[in-house]
């Protein structure tokens, strides 16, 4: 579904990104961690086309198109989906409004009939008991004043409502309180299935307590300097990120 | 300037035409205020940013109402709501009341020209309140108005009358022949205990250019309440310099709001004078701006007696070569203490070619008072746009709804609801226009 070839990122002229390799298939889920500032978040963000990024090298092909050619809005459409590790705040724009907007355009680029009202309200109201978000959250401006787990509850939403074929979930489980964090798990376990891919891009190892990952890629310094299965991330979180960062840098050095 | 000679012959002309009434006097001092000043230059301070007198060198004419303009050019433009609203109609800025329709009684609104209030029971009114703006504006482009008072509109709330059917007032340029000045000019009076929602609108026929200067002004009186609505969508030929000034006499209540989309080179001038104690008063202003438009806003607010509250919110969206102006002056006099007023100015530019200029300016001479002034100039938050754009909405649509929602806390403040609904509809289709 998604094959990330020597992928090279820069941003402001630094280069963050040094030889991405890897391979998702559909109904797989796969996680990557790393230390901060290892390049977590940029390759989620070059992956979704957040402009400021610049690739300098590799490819990317997502349903055997390729993704880099595509608009932010056409990847969407394709079905990526990102769910931000920070929720953007917009006053004004109502969130259900929002979603009806999307999920139609959606449907557009593929050729398919806007839903109506009643369509729209069924499959919203569906989608809020999958994820536990209360309708008052959906009737409010788009994650305006939400705390911090009710953002990450309405990103896993969006999910639900959009039915992405690869989503992306950069560090959902941060800033989330054990409880939030179970809740947005499961959310995320539900919409799990052989058709979807999931990578989910996180610092700690607690959030693959809830959500069993097939894989695990440790990224440091820009490039996968390990893959493993999820007993990988169970090593990590017994003995840091060093064993392998070290390992990492003695091999860099030689 | 070629206008100064005809502007002459036909002031000569109206005064020889009819009797020396008050109304005559108050048009022999516009003109002689005319005269001496002149169109207002980028000299004067107030029009640092806004040239109107090179517009003038376009030849206008003034245009008798004539029978030119049907029901159906009228029907083309009634805002919504209006089959519940009293409908004023001017013509080239002449009150033209067999275009007019008026719902409410006699007893709750009454419907007069200028000419027949002075003959009548009101003239006390007419003669002390109208031409009470030129103590404010005293330029020439307000006295050019002044010299040229006729068919004006005089309307009045009797008291205790909560009129519950809104006033419309749609002025209509007509400009399919020549180019068109028009200037209408009204007063209104809010008596003690009335209440009224009025709106105003412009709409130029014909691709001609067309000037409207309006002098608009109110006498609100004790426990009054008055919402203002003012909008500005019209053709890129039309320009306009329209002046509200809202005197408070008694303690009462006054909530504005003016719109501006389309338009030529538009200057407002909203005075509110808080001539009582207690006053409240709100003032919200909505600009979106595109090509070459140039809209300017002055807003003044007088405080002359203790204890009075303002609070004024403008924004504004300045796109392509367009131009933004808000000046916010706020005066605090000797004996407005316990003054609570509050200003603020936001702007989003959206082109390299934009200008917004903006000026709060407090002038305070009472020393316990509150008062605060802030403006900010901004873009459209990238963070938010991407957002957007990552569920697959496309920029265009994404910048229109980051846009519209910028705008919504101005749009909330138009009160009436199909009003409301109606100034959505213009913004949003305004804005997916590029």
């Amino acid at each position: 579904m998604l094959s990330i070839k020597n992928i090279h990122a820069n941003i402001e002229g630094k280069e963050i990104l040094k030889g991405i390799n890897l391979e998702i298939k559909a109904g797989e889920v796969h996680a990557i961690m790393g230390p901060n500032g290892s390049g977590k978040s940029t390759l989620a963000s070059v992956l979704a086309g957040r402009e400021e990024y610049e690739v300098t090298e590799g490819e990317v092909t997502f349903l055997e198109k390729d993704l880099l050619e595509l608009s932010t809005e056409d990847r969407a459409r394709e079905g990526l989906f990102l769910a931000f590790q920070y929720p953007v705040e917009i006053p004004g724009v109502s969130t259900t409004n929002f979603i009806k907007a999307a999920v139609n355009e959606k449907r557009k680029y593929r050729g398919e009939e806007p839903l109506d009202a009643v369509a729209f309200l069924k499959m919203m109201k569906q989608k809020m008991a999958l994820v536990e978000i209360d309708q008052s959250l959906l009737s409010r401006s788009i994650n305006e004043g939400f705390s911090g787990g009710e953002k990450k509850r309405n990103e896993v939403f969006q999910m639900a409502m959009l039915e992405p074929k690869l989503a992306i979930l950069d560090e959902t489980d941060s800033g989330l309180d054990i409880d939030a964090l179970r809740i947005v798990a499961n959310g995320i376990n539900k919409l799990r299935n052989e058709n979807r891919a999931i990578l989910l891009i996180t610092h700690y190892q607690r959030l693959l307590d809830y959500i069993q990952p097939d894989y695990v890629h440790v990224l440091y310094n820009g490039k996968i300097v390990k893959s493993g299965t999820k007993e990988l991330a169970l090593e990590l979180e017994d003995k840091g990120y060093d064993f392998i960062t070290d390992e990492a840098d003695l091999a860099a050095s030689l | 300037m070629t206008n100064v000679n005809y502007f002459k012959d036909q002031f000569e002309q109206l005064q020889d035409s009819g009797p020396a009434t008050a109304i005559a006097e108050l048009r022999t001092d516009g003109f002689d205020t005319f005269n001496k000043s002149g169109l207002p230059t980028y000299k004067l301070e107030e029009w640092k940013y806004t040239n109107i007198s090179s517009l003038f060198d376009k030849d206008y004419q003034f245009a008798n109402a004539g029978q030119s303009v049907q029901l159906s050019d009228i029907d083309a433009i009634r805002l919504a709501g209006h089959e519940q609203a009293n409908e004023l109609i001017f013509v080239n800025g002449r009150f033209i009341p067999a275009l007019s329709t008026i719902r409410s009684a006699a007893s709750q609104l009454v419907i007069l020209t200028l000419e027949e209030a002075l003959n009548g029971e009101y003239q006390e009114l007419v003669k002390t309140h109208l031409g009470e703006s030129s103590v404010y504006l005293k330029d020439g482009i307000h006295a050019l108005n002044t010299s040229f008072i006729q068919e004006g509109l005089f309307a009045l709330i009797p008291k205790g009358q909560q009129l519950t059917q809104p006033v419309y007032i749609y002025h209509i340029a007509d400009a399919r022949q020549q180019n068109t000045l028009s200037q209408p000019r009204s007063l209104i009076f809010v008596a003690e205990n009335a209440k009224l929602q009025l709106t105003e609108t412009y709409t130029t026929l014909g691709t001609a250019e067309s000037f409207t200067n309006e002098v608009l002004e109110v006498v609100v009186k004790e426990n009054a309440f008055v919402e203002y609505y003012k909008i500005q969508h019209d053709g890129l030929n039309a320009s306009q310099v329209g002046s509200t000034h809202i005197h408070h006499i008694g303690r009462s209540y006054v909530h504005t709001v003016v719109v501006s989309l389309n338009g030529g080179v538009i200057r407002n001038n909203l005075n509110l004078i808080l001539d009582a104690a207690g006053n409240e008063t709100h003032l919200y202003g909505l600009y979106l701006l595109k090509g070459k438009s140039h809209v300017d806003n002055h807003t003044l607010v007088d405080n002359k007696q203790p204890n009075c509250f303002s609070n004024q919110l403008y924004k504004g969206i300045a796109d392509d070569a367009s131009t933004g102006v808000f000046s916010g002056r706020i005066i605090v006099q000797p004996d407005a203490q316990k003054t609570n007023a509050y200003q603020s100015n936001k702007n989003i530019i959206l082109s390299d070619q934009a200008t917004i200029n903006t000026k709060p300016q407090l002038e305070i001479f009472a020393d316990d008072v509150k008062c605060s002034h802030g403006c900010t100039v901004g873009q459209l938050d990238e963070e938010a746009l991407f957002y957007l754009r990552a569920r697959g909405i496309p920029k265009e649509s994404a910048e229109v709804l980051l846009l519209e929602a910028y705008a919504a806390d101005i749009l909330v403040q138009i009160k009436p609801e199909p009003l409301r609904n109606h100034v959505a509809e213009l913004i949003y289709q305004h804005l997916s226009i590029s």
